[in-house]
């Protein structure tokens, strides 16, 4: 799926922190997620992962990114 | 059952070093494995006596360390066995990961051009062992098979510190001594145990089966990952060339495989079938079950007793970090047991190895840890995201770049280590101290060569000219050589000399100092080099520090901090 508005080349990052390696960061996001679900439930899973859509979500505020990405999710179904 | 045939070599009697009371060697390795044999070649180019012992008398059965990274080759460069290795091995710059059929990812290990060595190499263990073993016989190092070493016993209590090492063999036991001794025996590490040391992390839940087979196939040579391919679902497969028709098939079994009962050819074969898809004739030349563990010692340096290779720290295979990080242990622990025992360095430069490269152990665990958990998930939930991962890939450049099949063996940036001078001056480009050094292409008096080729062993001051430097300039430069004068007052300590290495953009002559020609510009680019631009190198090409005008009194500084001298004075 195109999008206009939503960012879906690689984009993690930390300002002031440099990284030597292109797959670093992502697996450094990559590496918290799961380990924020680390001795949960899987009810608890869907829990913290609801929350964190919605916060995410929030962050982002520009409706039309949401919706892109809730398109590009939709669609990327496997 | 397969092509290879492994040597024998020759035992022979200690008559000569057995002796009461004990013999004193100045440095003894344990173990012959690739990083034993590394060490004891490394330390004969820094000209150190060495005698390594081994329990066995052969090279590895089976291929077990298959990949042979970039940074690997250029160690080895620097021992005298690359060219061999990149000939005989299968060179490799492109990985490609598959999702049941199709193809999610793809990586290249060397996108830019203008390196020596390629991304990576597959070459059996066996083969790199062969080839380190004539080398260190080459070079004069003295190594004895069936010399199995059943204790170790430290004096450290500061004067005339040594180790007691009880070795068996088939005449008999007898002790002999070691001013310094360096274990490389292995993940197992009988010494390890015996000196009761410890080594902490995590056992990943999971078998793995390796089959090596003999077959005539026409693959390319990359590397090839599925998740849940058809012929194996739900469990991930990887492929890899090695040379000699020899292929390396790793499946993922799941902890409750019977690692007895899997090792069978008739469990195995139809499990190759199934992949090859076609009567492809083939014959196993290996067959092992492993399970990991991802771990390391808390200190790899115990007095006199220094730890390298999978003796001090394990990783999960995937990303190729065992044999590869041993390598870059020796690398980084030789040149500086060498002037420690040359007497040209304080023993805390010692430290600084454990230090250096037990942050290196950290990050290749890190590494291999989180391939491992994106591999096999542990939860239902690392699970989905997994598979979501996977099928945002397909898709999206972001998901490919999380795709984690293996983040493979590049060195550590040692940022941190206490032989870095911080940076006074700007720059761009990844050249940091403490960074590893990037190759790029050169000319030497009319012929072409590479950057690397033309440091390491020695420390090394390059300075970008543009033009031949002034008379000033070139004092300075040649100053380093021999540095009694301006170098600190230091009774009894030794200068440690300075290689110069002018790199220019075009071919002139400065007497007694070589001029890298770089002709296509990447030591500029990748160095960030203008004129005047000065960087100190380390023997193992590290850079220690730079600056963008040279003085030499500067230069001095920063080796004295780069080799601990100033402690010497304490």
């Amino acid at each position: 799926m195109q999008t206009t508005l939503l960012q879906t080349d690689p984009n993690f990052h930390e300002p002031g922190r440099r990284f030597f390696r292109d797959f670093s960061p992502g697996d450094d996001f990559y590496e918290a997620l799961i380990d924020a679900h680390n001795g949960l439930s899987d009810e608890q899973s869907e829990a913290l992962n609801a929350r964190l859509i919605l916060l995410l979500a929030n962050h982002i505020g520009d409706l039309r990114v949401l919706r892109e990405a809730l398109a590009a999710a939709k669609s990327a179904a496997a | 059952m397969g092509a290879y045939v492994n040597p024998i070599y020759p035992y022979k009697a200690p008559t000569d070093l057995k002796a009461t009371p004990s013999l004193r060697k100045p440095l003894i390795v344990i173990g012959a494995g690739p990083v034993g044999l590394a060490a004891a070649v490394d330390a004969r180019l820094q000209g150190l006596d060495v005698l390594v012992l081994d329990d066995d008398k052969t090279v590895s059965v089976g291929s077990r360390a298959v990949c042979y990274a970039k940074r690997s080759l250029e160690i080895l460069d620097r021992l005298g066995i690359a060219e061999p290795a990149c000939q005989l091995g299968v060179s490799w710059n492109i990985g490609r990961t598959f999702l049941e059929q199709d193809e999610v990812y793809q990586f290249n290990l060397v996108p830019d051009a203008g390196h020596k060595r390629p991304g990576m190499i597959n070459l059996q263990q066996y083969h790199i062992e062969e080839m380190l073993i004539a080398r260190a016989l080459e070079l004069g190092a003295d190594i004895r098979w069936q010399h199995k070493v059943t204790a170790v016993k430290r004096h450290d209590d500061g004067h005339d510190d040594h180790a007691t090492l009880t070795v068996e063999t088939p005449d008999g036991a007898f002790d002999i001594e070691a001013d310094w001794l360096v274990v490389a025996d292995g993940a197992r590490s009988p010494i390890r145990r015996h000196l009761g040391l410890d080594i902490e992390g995590r056992v990943f839940q999971d078998r793995f089966l390796i089959a090596d087979v003999i077959m005539k196939a026409d693959y390319p040579a990359e590397r090839w990952f599925w998740f849940d391919p058809p012929f194996h679902p739900n469990q991930s497969v990887l492929l890899h060339k090695q040379s000699n028709n020899v292929w390396r098939i790793d499946f993922q079994l799941g902890w409750d495989a019977d690692p007895e009962e899997e090792k069978k050819p008739e469990k195995v074969i139809p499990r190759l079938q199934a992949m090859l898809g076609d009567d492809r004739p083939f014959e196993l030349e290996w067959v092992s079950i492993y399970t990991f563990q991802c771990r390391r010692m808390t200190d790899f340096r115990h007095g006199r007793v220094l730890f390298v290779g999978d003796a001090a720290h394990q990783v999960s295979p995937f990303g190729a970090r065992g044999a590869n990080s041993g390598f870059q242990d020796v690398d980084d622990l030789m040149w500086k047991l060498a002037l420690v025992m040359k007497g040209q360095a304080s023993d805390k430069l010692l430290d600084t190895y454990a230090l250096d490269r037990q942050f290196a152990a950290d990050e290749n665990i890190m590494n291999s840890t989180r391939s491992t958990d994106f591999i096999t998930p542990k939860s239902r939930t690392s699970k989905t995201f997994r598979n979501q991962v996977l099928a945002l890939a397909r898709h999206y450049p972001f998901a490919r770049k999380l795709v984690n099949s293996g983040r493979l063996s590049m060195p550590s940036f040692l940022t941190s280590s206490l032989l870095n001078t911080p940076d006074a001056d700007a720059f761009e480009g990844n050249m940091v101290p403490g960074a590893p050094m990037d190759d790029a292409p050169v000319q030497v008096a009319g012929q072409d060569a590479w950057l690397l080729d033309q440091v390491g062993n020695r420390f090394a001051c390059l300075l970008f000219a543009d033009a031949v430097p002034s008379a000033e300039v070139l004092a300075q430069l040649n100053a380093l050589q021999a540095p009694r004068e301006s170098a600190p007052p230091r009774a009894n300590v030794p200068p440690v000399p300075v290689t110069p290495l002018i790199v220019a953009p075009r071919a002139f002559e400065v007497p007694g100092v070589k001029v890298l020609v770089d002709t296509q510009g990447w030591v500029a680019k990748r160095y960030d080099g203008q004129d005047g631009t000065t960087y100190l190198l380390r023997p193992d090409q590290h850079v220690a520090a730079r600056w963008r005008q040279l003085d030499s009194a500067k230069v001095q500084q920063a080796l004295v901090l780069a080799t601990c001298q100033a402690d010497a004075l304490l």
